[in-house]
Protein backbone atom coordinates (compact mmCIF):
# COMPACT_ATOMS: atom_id res chain seq x y z
CA UNK A 1 0.00 0.00 0.00
CA UNK A 2 2.83 2.38 0.72
CA UNK A 3 5.32 1.12 -1.81
CA UNK A 4 7.53 4.10 -2.56
CA UNK A 5 5.99 6.57 -5.02
CA UNK A 6 7.26 9.90 -3.91
CA UNK A 7 6.71 13.21 -5.68
CA UNK A 8 5.42 16.60 -4.60
CA UNK A 9 1.85 17.60 -5.33
CA UNK A 10 1.14 20.56 -7.62
CA UNK A 11 1.80 23.75 -5.58
CA UNK A 12 -1.81 24.97 -5.86
CA UNK A 13 -3.15 21.73 -4.35
CA UNK A 14 -0.84 21.93 -1.34
CA UNK A 15 -1.62 25.63 -0.85
CA UNK A 16 -5.35 25.02 -1.04
CA UNK A 17 -5.27 22.19 1.49
CA UNK A 18 -3.11 24.23 3.87
CA UNK A 19 -5.41 27.27 3.54
CA UNK A 20 -8.43 25.13 4.23
CA UNK A 21 -6.91 23.69 7.39
CA UNK A 22 -5.70 27.10 8.62
CA UNK A 23 -9.26 28.42 8.26
CA UNK A 24 -10.87 25.37 9.79
CA UNK A 25 -8.61 25.37 12.83
CA UNK A 26 -8.96 29.14 13.34
CA UNK A 27 -12.74 28.94 13.28
CA UNK A 28 -12.65 25.89 15.57
CA UNK A 29 -10.65 27.70 18.26
CA UNK A 30 -13.11 29.26 20.68
CA UNK A 31 -10.70 31.93 21.92
CA UNK A 32 -9.95 32.95 18.37
CA UNK A 33 -13.64 33.36 17.50
CA UNK A 34 -14.14 35.28 20.74
CA UNK A 35 -11.32 37.63 19.88
CA UNK A 36 -12.00 38.17 16.22
CA UNK A 37 -15.81 38.13 16.10
CA UNK A 38 -17.46 38.37 19.49
CA UNK A 39 -15.43 41.18 21.07
CA UNK A 40 -15.70 43.61 18.11
CA UNK A 41 -19.41 42.86 17.70
CA UNK A 42 -20.13 43.35 21.40
CA UNK A 43 -18.00 46.49 21.69
CA UNK A 44 -19.77 48.03 18.70
CA UNK A 45 -23.24 47.21 20.03
CA UNK A 46 -22.41 48.30 23.57
CA UNK A 47 -20.81 51.67 22.89
CA UNK A 48 -23.27 52.50 20.10
CA UNK A 49 -26.12 52.17 22.59
CA UNK A 50 -24.44 53.31 25.82
CA UNK A 51 -23.31 56.84 25.11
CA UNK A 52 -20.36 57.00 27.52
CA UNK A 53 -17.55 57.63 25.07
CA UNK A 54 -16.41 61.14 24.21
CA UNK A 55 -17.16 60.65 20.53
CA UNK A 56 -18.44 64.17 19.87
CA UNK A 57 -21.89 65.49 19.07
CA UNK A 58 -22.93 63.06 16.36
CA UNK A 59 -24.22 59.51 16.64
CA UNK A 60 -21.44 57.47 18.34
CA UNK A 61 -21.80 54.77 15.67
CA UNK A 62 -20.29 57.12 13.09
CA UNK A 63 -17.08 57.22 15.09
CA UNK A 64 -17.23 53.68 16.40
CA UNK A 65 -17.89 51.73 13.23
CA UNK A 66 -14.61 52.56 11.43
CA UNK A 67 -12.69 52.17 14.68
CA UNK A 68 -14.14 48.75 15.43
CA UNK A 69 -13.43 47.69 11.87
CA UNK A 70 -9.78 48.60 12.45
CA UNK A 71 -9.88 46.65 15.72
CA UNK A 72 -11.25 43.60 13.91
CA UNK A 73 -8.42 43.70 11.34
CA UNK A 74 -5.88 44.00 14.15
CA UNK A 75 -7.38 41.13 16.12
CA UNK A 76 -7.04 38.77 13.18
CA UNK A 77 -3.81 39.85 11.51
CA UNK A 78 -1.86 40.53 14.68
CA UNK A 79 -3.28 38.74 17.71
CA UNK A 80 -4.74 35.63 16.09
CA UNK A 81 -1.75 35.10 13.78
CA UNK A 82 0.72 35.61 16.64
CA UNK A 83 -0.96 33.20 19.03
CA UNK A 84 -1.68 30.46 16.49
CA UNK A 85 1.78 30.60 14.94
CA UNK A 86 3.44 30.73 18.36
CA UNK A 87 1.80 27.50 19.40
CA UNK A 88 2.41 25.86 16.02
CA UNK A 89 6.07 26.65 16.47
CA UNK A 90 6.17 25.35 20.03
CA UNK A 91 4.27 22.16 19.18
CA UNK A 92 6.68 21.34 16.36
CA UNK A 93 4.00 21.77 13.69
CA UNK A 94 6.14 24.17 11.68
CA UNK A 95 9.13 21.88 12.07
CA UNK A 96 7.13 18.90 10.84
CA UNK A 97 5.73 20.85 7.87
CA UNK A 98 9.32 21.75 7.04
CA UNK A 99 9.94 18.08 6.22
CA UNK A 100 7.05 17.93 3.74
CA UNK A 101 6.97 19.26 0.19
CA UNK A 102 4.96 22.26 1.43
CA UNK A 103 7.27 25.22 0.87
CA UNK A 104 7.60 28.21 3.19
CA UNK A 105 6.11 30.35 0.48
CA UNK A 106 3.05 28.09 0.22
CA UNK A 107 2.68 28.08 4.01
CA UNK A 108 2.90 31.87 4.16
CA UNK A 109 0.50 32.12 1.24
CA UNK A 110 -1.97 29.85 3.02
CA UNK A 111 -1.75 31.87 6.22
CA UNK A 112 -2.29 35.07 4.25
CA UNK A 113 -5.30 33.66 2.44
CA UNK A 114 -6.81 32.44 5.71
CA UNK A 115 -6.35 35.90 7.27
CA UNK A 116 -7.98 37.57 4.27
CA UNK A 117 -10.98 35.23 4.41
CA UNK A 118 -11.45 35.77 8.16
CA UNK A 119 -11.17 39.53 7.69
CA UNK A 120 -13.77 39.44 4.94
CA UNK A 121 -16.11 37.51 7.26
CA UNK A 122 -15.48 40.04 10.04
CA UNK A 123 -16.17 42.97 7.74
CA UNK A 124 -19.35 41.28 6.54
CA UNK A 125 -20.62 40.68 10.07
CA UNK A 126 -19.71 44.18 11.25
CA UNK A 127 -21.26 45.81 8.15
CA UNK A 128 -24.57 44.12 8.86
CA UNK A 129 -24.38 45.09 12.53
CA UNK A 130 -23.30 48.64 11.68
CA UNK A 131 -26.24 49.15 9.35
CA UNK A 132 -28.65 47.74 11.92
CA UNK A 133 -27.21 50.18 14.48
CA UNK A 134 -27.70 53.07 12.10
CA UNK A 135 -24.30 53.58 10.47
CA UNK A 136 -24.51 55.15 7.01
CA UNK A 137 -21.63 55.83 4.62
CA UNK A 138 -21.21 59.44 3.54
CA UNK A 139 -19.18 59.49 0.32
CA UNK A 140 -16.79 56.73 1.32
CA UNK A 141 -13.55 56.14 -0.53
CA UNK A 142 -13.48 52.38 -0.45
CA UNK A 143 -10.27 52.18 -2.46
CA UNK A 144 -8.38 54.10 0.20
CA UNK A 145 -9.90 51.95 2.95
CA UNK A 146 -8.80 48.83 1.07
CA UNK A 147 -5.24 50.14 0.69
CA UNK A 148 -5.19 50.88 4.41
CA UNK A 149 -6.54 47.43 5.25
CA UNK A 150 -3.96 45.66 3.07
CA UNK A 151 -1.01 47.65 4.41
CA UNK A 152 -2.22 47.21 7.99
CA UNK A 153 -2.74 43.46 7.52
CA UNK A 154 0.80 43.05 6.22
CA UNK A 155 2.19 45.19 9.06
CA UNK A 156 0.19 43.43 11.79
CA UNK A 157 0.98 39.96 10.47
CA UNK A 158 4.67 40.91 10.38
CA UNK A 159 4.54 41.98 14.03
CA UNK A 160 2.55 38.87 14.96
CA UNK A 161 5.00 36.54 13.20
CA UNK A 162 7.96 38.36 14.74
CA UNK A 163 6.50 37.70 18.20
CA UNK A 164 5.55 34.11 17.38
CA UNK A 165 8.95 33.36 15.88
CA UNK A 166 11.07 34.74 18.71
CA UNK A 167 9.14 34.34 21.98
CA UNK A 168 7.90 31.23 23.80
CA UNK A 169 4.27 30.46 22.92
CA UNK A 170 2.85 31.41 26.30
CA UNK A 171 4.74 34.70 26.28
CA UNK A 172 3.39 35.38 22.80
CA UNK A 173 -0.11 34.57 24.02
CA UNK A 174 0.16 37.00 26.94
CA UNK A 175 1.97 39.69 24.98
CA UNK A 176 -0.44 39.56 22.03
CA UNK A 177 -3.48 39.85 24.27
CA UNK A 178 -1.84 42.65 26.26
CA UNK A 179 -0.93 44.44 23.07
CA UNK A 180 -4.49 44.05 21.82
CA UNK A 181 -5.90 45.76 24.90
CA UNK A 182 -3.27 48.49 24.91
CA UNK A 183 -3.69 49.29 21.22
CA UNK A 184 -7.46 49.17 21.58
CA UNK A 185 -7.20 51.95 24.16
CA UNK A 186 -4.56 54.23 22.64
CA UNK A 187 -5.11 53.93 18.89
CA UNK A 188 -8.22 56.04 18.43
CA UNK A 189 -10.33 52.99 17.67
CA UNK A 190 -12.83 53.37 20.52
CA UNK A 191 -11.56 56.48 22.29
CA UNK A 192 -10.83 59.46 20.07
CA UNK A 193 -7.12 60.18 19.78
CA UNK A 194 -7.40 63.82 20.89
CA UNK A 195 -8.67 62.68 24.27
CA UNK A 196 -5.19 61.27 25.00
CA UNK A 197 -2.48 63.31 26.75
CA UNK A 198 -0.43 65.05 24.07
CA UNK A 199 2.75 63.06 24.75
CA UNK A 200 0.95 59.76 24.45
CA UNK A 201 -0.90 61.00 21.41
CA UNK A 202 2.37 61.79 19.63
CA UNK A 203 3.61 58.25 20.29
CA UNK A 204 0.25 56.71 19.37
CA UNK A 205 0.32 58.40 15.97
CA UNK A 206 3.36 56.33 15.06
CA UNK A 207 1.51 53.05 15.67
CA UNK A 208 0.07 51.03 12.77
CA UNK A 209 -3.16 50.56 14.70
CA UNK A 210 -3.65 54.32 15.05
CA UNK A 211 -2.81 54.86 11.41
CA UNK A 212 -5.35 52.24 10.33
CA UNK A 213 -8.04 53.81 12.53
CA UNK A 214 -7.26 57.21 11.00
CA UNK A 215 -7.48 55.81 7.47
CA UNK A 216 -10.82 54.10 8.20
CA UNK A 217 -12.24 57.17 9.97
CA UNK A 218 -11.32 59.29 6.99
CA UNK A 219 -12.17 56.88 4.21
CA UNK A 220 -15.45 55.61 5.64
CA UNK A 221 -16.56 58.70 7.62
CA UNK A 222 -16.31 62.44 7.49
CA UNK A 223 -12.71 62.97 8.62
CA UNK A 224 -9.80 63.50 6.26
CA UNK A 225 -7.08 60.91 6.00
CA UNK A 226 -3.75 62.36 7.14
CA UNK A 227 -0.95 61.53 4.69
CA UNK A 228 1.15 60.64 7.70
CA UNK A 229 -1.18 57.72 8.45
CA UNK A 230 -0.51 56.15 5.05
CA UNK A 231 3.22 56.72 5.47
CA UNK A 232 3.19 55.16 8.96
CA UNK A 233 1.29 52.11 7.68
CA UNK A 234 3.62 51.75 4.73
CA UNK A 235 6.74 51.88 6.90
CA UNK A 236 5.34 49.25 9.28
CA UNK A 237 4.24 47.09 6.35
CA UNK A 238 7.81 47.02 5.07
CA UNK A 239 9.71 46.91 8.35
CA UNK A 240 7.68 44.35 10.31
CA UNK A 241 7.79 41.51 7.74
CA UNK A 242 11.49 42.16 7.15
CA UNK A 243 12.14 41.91 10.87
CA UNK A 244 10.06 38.73 11.05
CA UNK A 245 11.96 37.21 8.13
CA UNK A 246 15.24 38.15 9.81
CA UNK A 247 14.54 36.88 13.32
CA UNK A 248 11.86 34.20 12.96
CA UNK A 249 13.06 30.85 14.35
CA UNK A 250 11.23 27.74 13.17
CA UNK A 251 11.89 25.79 16.35
CA UNK B 1 16.77 -13.24 12.86
CA UNK B 2 18.46 -11.71 9.87
CA UNK B 3 15.78 -10.74 7.43
CA UNK B 4 16.54 -10.55 3.79
CA UNK B 5 15.31 -7.52 1.93
CA UNK B 6 13.22 -8.83 -0.86
CA UNK B 7 13.10 -6.04 -3.36
CA UNK B 8 14.90 -3.58 -5.53
CA UNK B 9 18.52 -3.21 -6.37
CA UNK B 10 20.68 -2.55 -3.39
CA UNK B 11 21.72 1.08 -3.28
CA UNK B 12 22.83 3.26 -0.41
CA UNK B 13 19.67 5.02 0.69
CA UNK B 14 21.68 7.09 3.07
CA UNK B 15 25.30 7.68 3.88
CA UNK B 16 26.80 9.34 6.93
CA UNK B 17 30.51 10.02 6.69
CA UNK B 18 32.63 11.38 9.55
CA UNK B 19 29.68 13.33 10.90
CA UNK B 20 30.47 15.87 13.60
CA UNK B 21 27.81 18.00 15.32
CA UNK B 22 28.74 20.50 18.00
CA UNK B 23 26.55 22.68 20.18
CA UNK B 24 28.77 25.42 21.52
CA UNK B 25 31.60 23.58 23.20
CA UNK B 26 29.79 20.26 23.33
CA UNK B 27 30.42 17.61 20.70
CA UNK B 28 27.07 15.87 20.42
CA UNK B 29 28.24 13.69 17.55
CA UNK B 30 31.87 12.91 16.98
CA UNK B 31 32.96 11.30 13.71
CA UNK B 32 30.05 9.03 12.96
CA UNK B 33 30.11 6.89 9.81
CA UNK B 34 27.43 4.46 8.68
CA UNK B 35 25.08 3.80 5.78
CA UNK B 36 21.79 2.08 5.05
CA UNK B 37 20.22 0.55 1.98
CA UNK B 38 16.78 0.38 0.46
CA UNK B 39 14.61 -2.26 2.09
CA UNK B 40 16.66 -2.18 5.26
CA UNK B 41 15.62 -1.31 8.79
CA UNK B 42 18.47 0.40 10.58
CA UNK B 43 18.18 0.96 14.31
CA UNK B 44 20.28 3.72 15.80
CA UNK B 45 20.65 2.61 19.35
CA UNK B 46 22.07 4.49 22.26
CA UNK B 47 21.30 5.86 25.70
CA UNK B 48 19.66 9.26 26.13
CA UNK B 49 21.99 12.02 24.99
CA UNK B 50 24.02 9.70 22.77
CA UNK B 51 23.46 11.93 19.72
CA UNK B 52 20.74 9.87 18.02
CA UNK B 53 18.30 12.71 17.40
CA UNK B 54 21.06 15.11 16.34
CA UNK B 55 22.20 12.58 13.77
CA UNK B 56 18.69 11.93 12.44
CA UNK B 57 18.01 15.66 12.25
CA UNK B 58 21.04 16.09 10.01
CA UNK B 59 19.65 13.45 7.67
CA UNK B 60 16.24 15.12 7.71
CA UNK B 61 17.82 18.46 6.83
CA UNK B 62 16.91 20.19 10.09
CA UNK B 63 20.47 20.51 11.24
CA UNK B 64 23.64 21.44 9.41
CA UNK B 65 26.58 19.13 10.16
CA UNK B 66 29.47 20.93 11.82
CA UNK B 67 31.74 18.67 9.84
CA UNK B 68 31.49 15.56 7.69
CA UNK B 69 28.96 14.61 5.07
CA UNK B 70 25.43 13.25 5.00
CA UNK B 71 23.58 12.12 1.89
CA UNK B 72 20.05 10.75 1.62
CA UNK B 73 19.20 9.12 -1.71
CA UNK B 74 22.37 10.76 -2.97
CA UNK B 75 21.09 14.22 -2.08
CA UNK B 76 22.34 16.86 0.35
CA UNK B 77 19.45 17.21 2.85
CA UNK B 78 19.89 20.99 3.15
CA UNK B 79 21.16 22.15 -0.25
CA UNK B 80 18.79 19.82 -2.14
CA UNK B 81 15.96 20.04 0.37
CA UNK B 82 13.22 20.59 -2.21
CA UNK B 83 14.20 17.50 -4.19
CA UNK B 84 14.60 15.35 -1.12
CA UNK B 85 11.50 16.13 0.98
CA UNK B 86 8.96 14.47 -1.34
CA UNK B 87 10.94 11.24 -0.96
CA UNK B 88 11.28 11.08 2.81
CA UNK B 89 8.86 10.56 5.67
CA UNK B 90 9.55 11.98 9.10
CA UNK B 91 8.24 11.05 12.51
CA UNK B 92 9.43 13.51 15.14
CA UNK B 93 10.13 12.39 18.68
CA UNK B 94 7.06 14.28 19.82
CA UNK B 95 4.48 16.78 18.60
CA UNK B 96 4.44 18.04 15.04
CA UNK B 97 0.67 18.05 14.71
CA UNK B 98 -1.89 20.86 15.20
CA UNK B 99 -3.48 20.32 18.64
CA UNK B 100 -6.98 20.93 17.32
CA UNK B 101 -6.77 18.81 14.16
CA UNK B 102 -8.47 15.44 13.78
CA UNK B 103 -6.47 12.39 12.65
CA UNK B 104 -8.26 12.10 9.32
CA UNK B 105 -7.86 15.83 8.66
CA UNK B 106 -4.15 15.67 9.45
CA UNK B 107 -3.69 12.75 7.07
CA UNK B 108 -5.71 14.43 4.32
CA UNK B 109 -3.69 17.61 4.74
CA UNK B 110 -0.36 15.82 4.46
CA UNK B 111 -1.68 13.68 1.60
CA UNK B 112 -2.35 16.90 -0.33
CA UNK B 113 1.36 17.70 -0.28
CA UNK B 114 2.22 14.63 -2.40
CA UNK B 115 1.43 13.72 -5.98
CA UNK B 116 0.50 10.10 -5.32
CA UNK B 117 -0.21 9.73 -1.60
CA UNK B 118 -1.48 6.70 0.29
CA UNK B 119 -5.21 6.69 0.95
CA UNK B 120 -5.76 8.53 4.28
CA UNK B 121 -8.71 6.37 5.33
CA UNK B 122 -6.84 3.13 4.65
CA UNK B 123 -3.74 4.41 6.39
CA UNK B 124 -5.78 5.42 9.42
CA UNK B 125 -7.18 1.90 9.61
CA UNK B 126 -3.72 0.42 9.18
CA UNK B 127 -2.44 2.22 12.28
CA UNK B 128 -5.62 1.33 14.15
CA UNK B 129 -7.04 4.82 14.62
CA UNK B 130 -10.34 4.57 12.79
CA UNK B 131 -12.24 4.72 16.07
CA UNK B 132 -10.71 8.09 16.99
CA UNK B 133 -10.81 9.65 13.54
CA UNK B 134 -13.09 12.45 14.78
CA UNK B 135 -11.19 13.19 18.01
CA UNK B 136 -8.71 16.03 18.05
CA UNK B 137 -4.99 15.39 18.41
CA UNK B 138 -4.92 16.72 21.94
CA UNK B 139 -7.60 14.19 22.96
CA UNK B 140 -5.56 11.21 21.74
CA UNK B 141 -3.49 9.11 24.13
CA UNK B 142 0.29 9.21 23.83
CA UNK B 143 0.29 5.93 21.94
CA UNK B 144 -2.42 7.09 19.54
CA UNK B 145 -0.50 10.28 18.87
CA UNK B 146 2.59 8.22 18.06
CA UNK B 147 0.61 6.03 15.67
CA UNK B 148 -0.81 9.08 13.91
CA UNK B 149 2.69 10.53 13.63
CA UNK B 150 3.80 7.28 12.05
CA UNK B 151 0.91 7.40 9.57
CA UNK B 152 1.82 11.00 8.70
CA UNK B 153 5.38 9.88 7.98
CA UNK B 154 4.08 7.26 5.54
CA UNK B 155 1.31 9.13 3.73
CA UNK B 156 3.68 10.39 1.02
CA UNK B 157 4.89 6.83 0.26
CA UNK B 158 8.48 7.71 1.11
CA UNK B 159 11.62 5.92 -0.02
CA UNK B 160 13.30 6.66 3.28
CA UNK B 161 11.43 6.92 6.59
CA UNK B 162 13.00 8.47 9.69
CA UNK B 163 11.31 7.42 12.90
CA UNK B 164 12.62 9.07 16.04
CA UNK B 165 11.72 6.92 19.08
CA UNK B 166 8.60 5.55 17.36
CA UNK B 167 7.45 3.36 20.24
CA UNK B 168 8.23 5.68 23.15
CA UNK B 169 5.22 5.78 25.43
CA UNK B 170 3.28 3.29 23.31
CA UNK B 171 1.44 0.33 24.83
CA UNK B 172 2.22 -3.27 23.93
CA UNK B 173 -0.34 -3.62 21.12
CA UNK B 174 0.66 -0.27 19.67
CA UNK B 175 4.29 -1.27 19.77
CA UNK B 176 3.59 -4.48 17.89
CA UNK B 177 1.56 -2.60 15.32
CA UNK B 178 4.36 -0.11 14.79
CA UNK B 179 6.91 -2.93 14.50
CA UNK B 180 4.87 -4.84 11.96
CA UNK B 181 4.33 -1.65 9.98
CA UNK B 182 8.07 -1.04 9.95
CA UNK B 183 8.70 -4.58 8.69
CA UNK B 184 6.10 -4.14 5.92
CA UNK B 185 7.76 -0.91 4.86
CA UNK B 186 11.09 -2.66 4.54
CA UNK B 187 9.48 -5.40 2.47
CA UNK B 188 8.15 -2.69 0.17
CA UNK B 189 11.74 -1.53 -0.32
CA UNK B 190 11.63 1.44 2.01
CA UNK B 191 14.75 2.25 4.00
CA UNK B 192 13.64 2.76 7.59
CA UNK B 193 15.91 4.49 10.08
CA UNK B 194 14.68 4.44 13.62
CA UNK B 195 16.26 5.63 16.80
CA UNK B 196 15.59 3.85 20.03
CA UNK B 197 17.00 3.28 23.45
CA UNK B 198 14.88 0.16 23.71
CA UNK B 199 17.18 -2.78 23.08
CA UNK B 200 14.38 -5.23 22.70
CA UNK B 201 12.90 -3.15 19.93
CA UNK B 202 16.19 -2.91 18.06
CA UNK B 203 16.62 -6.68 18.35
CA UNK B 204 13.12 -7.44 17.11
CA UNK B 205 12.64 -5.01 14.27
CA UNK B 206 15.97 -4.10 12.72
CA UNK B 207 18.17 -5.66 10.08
CA UNK B 208 21.17 -3.79 11.33
CA UNK B 209 21.99 -1.89 14.49
CA UNK B 210 24.25 1.11 14.90
CA UNK B 211 25.19 1.55 18.54
CA UNK B 212 26.32 5.01 19.51
CA UNK B 213 27.25 6.43 22.85
CA UNK B 214 28.14 10.03 23.64
CA UNK B 215 28.44 10.82 19.95
CA UNK B 216 30.81 7.97 19.16
CA UNK B 217 30.11 4.97 16.97
CA UNK B 218 30.46 1.90 19.15
CA UNK B 219 29.63 -0.81 16.67
CA UNK B 220 27.56 -1.70 13.60
CA UNK B 221 26.13 -5.05 12.64
CA UNK B 222 23.09 -7.27 12.39
CA UNK B 223 21.55 -8.12 15.75
CA UNK B 224 22.76 -11.71 15.20
CA UNK B 225 26.33 -10.65 14.50
CA UNK B 226 26.39 -8.39 17.52
CA UNK B 227 24.92 -11.01 19.79
CA UNK B 228 27.26 -13.73 18.53
CA UNK B 229 30.29 -11.48 18.83
CA UNK B 230 32.38 -12.31 21.84
CA UNK B 231 30.93 -15.85 21.95
CA UNK B 232 30.40 -15.66 25.66
CA UNK B 233 31.34 -18.69 27.75
CA UNK B 234 28.22 -18.87 29.78
CA UNK B 235 24.94 -20.66 30.21
CA UNK B 236 21.90 -18.81 31.43
CA UNK B 237 18.79 -20.52 32.62
CA UNK B 238 15.56 -19.83 34.44
CA UNK B 239 14.38 -22.09 37.30
CA UNK B 240 12.62 -21.65 40.64
CA UNK B 241 14.32 -19.07 42.87
CA UNK B 242 16.68 -20.13 45.60
CA UNK B 243 18.16 -23.36 44.23
CA UNK B 244 21.44 -24.54 45.74
CA UNK B 245 23.95 -22.81 43.44
CA UNK B 246 26.93 -24.11 45.40
CA UNK B 247 25.89 -27.72 44.91
CA UNK B 248 25.21 -27.16 41.23
CA UNK B 249 28.57 -25.39 40.89
CA UNK B 250 30.33 -28.49 42.25
CA UNK B 251 28.63 -30.68 39.67
CA UNK B 252 29.43 -28.36 36.77
CA UNK B 253 32.88 -27.39 38.06
CA UNK B 254 32.04 -23.72 37.52
CA UNK B 255 30.66 -20.74 39.36
CA UNK B 256 26.88 -20.44 39.38
CA UNK B 257 25.15 -17.15 40.23
CA UNK B 258 21.53 -16.31 40.79
CA UNK B 259 21.56 -12.96 38.95
CA UNK B 260 17.99 -12.19 39.95
CA UNK B 261 15.39 -14.38 41.63
CA UNK B 262 14.94 -17.37 39.33
CA UNK B 263 17.57 -16.23 36.79
CA UNK B 264 20.83 -18.14 36.84
CA UNK B 265 24.20 -17.74 35.20
CA UNK B 266 26.79 -20.51 34.90
CA UNK B 267 30.30 -19.41 34.04
CA UNK B 268 31.21 -22.30 31.82
CA UNK B 269 31.42 -23.30 28.22
CA UNK B 270 27.95 -23.98 26.80
CA UNK B 271 29.00 -27.39 25.53
CA UNK B 272 26.41 -30.13 25.07
CA UNK B 273 28.07 -32.02 27.92
CA UNK B 274 27.74 -29.14 30.36
CA UNK B 275 24.14 -28.52 29.32
CA UNK B 276 23.32 -32.19 29.77
CA UNK B 277 24.91 -32.13 33.24
CA UNK B 278 22.89 -29.07 34.15
CA UNK B 279 19.58 -30.45 32.98
CA UNK B 280 20.09 -33.85 34.59
CA UNK B 281 20.99 -32.18 37.91
CA UNK B 282 17.74 -30.21 37.70
CA UNK B 283 15.85 -33.40 36.81
CA UNK B 284 17.28 -35.20 39.83
CA UNK B 285 16.10 -32.40 42.09
CA UNK B 286 12.75 -32.34 40.27
CA UNK B 287 13.24 -28.66 39.44
CA UNK B 288 11.40 -27.31 36.37
CA UNK B 289 13.50 -25.51 33.77
CA UNK B 290 11.87 -22.25 32.59
CA UNK B 291 14.33 -21.50 29.79
CA UNK B 292 17.92 -21.96 28.84
CA UNK B 293 20.21 -19.83 26.74
CA UNK B 294 23.70 -20.78 25.78
CA UNK B 295 26.56 -19.24 23.85
CA UNK B 296 24.53 -16.31 22.70
CA UNK B 297 24.07 -12.94 24.36
CA UNK B 298 21.11 -10.67 24.12
CA UNK B 299 21.57 -7.32 22.47
CA UNK B 300 21.31 -5.93 25.95
CA UNK B 301 24.45 -7.79 26.99
CA UNK B 302 26.26 -6.52 23.93
CA UNK B 303 25.06 -3.03 24.51
CA UNK B 304 26.11 -2.88 28.12
CA UNK B 305 29.48 -4.37 27.32
CA UNK B 306 30.05 -2.09 24.34
CA UNK B 307 28.98 1.12 25.95
CA UNK B 308 30.81 0.22 29.13
CA UNK B 309 34.08 0.32 27.16
CA UNK B 310 33.80 4.05 26.69
CA UNK B 311 33.38 4.83 30.35
CA UNK B 312 30.74 4.38 32.97
CA UNK B 313 27.78 2.26 32.10
CA UNK B 314 25.00 4.52 30.84
CA UNK B 315 21.50 4.49 32.20
CA UNK B 316 19.48 2.36 29.85
CA UNK B 317 15.80 1.63 29.99
CA UNK B 318 15.15 -2.02 29.58
CA UNK B 319 11.63 -3.02 28.82
CA UNK B 320 11.84 -6.75 28.66
CA UNK B 321 13.56 -7.64 31.88
CA UNK B 322 13.44 -6.42 35.41
CA UNK B 323 15.73 -3.59 36.44
CA UNK B 324 17.31 -5.89 39.04
CA UNK B 325 18.55 -8.27 36.43
CA UNK B 326 19.98 -5.45 34.35
CA UNK B 327 21.70 -4.03 37.37
CA UNK B 328 23.15 -7.36 38.34
CA UNK B 329 24.44 -7.90 34.87
CA UNK B 330 25.93 -4.43 34.83
CA UNK B 331 27.71 -5.07 38.07
CA UNK B 332 28.97 -8.37 36.81
CA UNK B 333 30.32 -6.68 33.69
CA UNK B 334 32.03 -4.07 35.81
CA UNK B 335 33.56 -6.76 37.93
CA UNK B 336 34.76 -8.60 34.87
CA UNK B 337 36.34 -5.44 33.52
CA UNK B 338 38.14 -4.83 36.75
CA UNK B 339 39.53 -8.32 36.82
CA UNK B 340 40.57 -8.15 33.16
Amino acid sequence: MTAPAPAAAPPAKAWKAQTRIELLLTLRRGESVLLTFLIPVVLLAFFANVDVLPTGDGDPIDFLFPGILALAIMSTALVSVAIATGFERQMGVLKRLGATPLTRRQLLGAKTAAVVVIEALQVGVLLIEGFILGFRFSAPSLGLALVGAVLATVAFAGIGLLMAGTLPALTTLAAANGLYLLLLLVSGMVFPLDELPSGLQAVAELLPSTALAQVFHGALGDATVPTSAIVVLFVWAVAAPLAAARWFRWE
Amino acid sequence: MLRTATTLTRMPALEVTDLVITYGDTRAVNGLTFSAEAGEVLAVLGPNGAGKTSTIECLEGYRRPTDGRVRVLGLDPIAQHDRLVPQIGVMLQSGGVYPGIRPIEALELHAAFYADPADPTELLARVGLTHVRRSSWRQLSGGEQQRLSLALALVGKPRVAFLDEPTAGVDVQGRQLIRSTVRELAQDGVCVVLTTHDLDEAEKVSDRVVIIDRGHLITVGTPDQLMAAGGSREIRFGAPPGIDTAALGKVLLAAVHETSPGEYLVETDPSPGNIAALTSWLAEKDLPLADIRAGRQTLEDVFLRMTAITGEVPAVRIDTRSKDSAKARTERLRGRRRSA
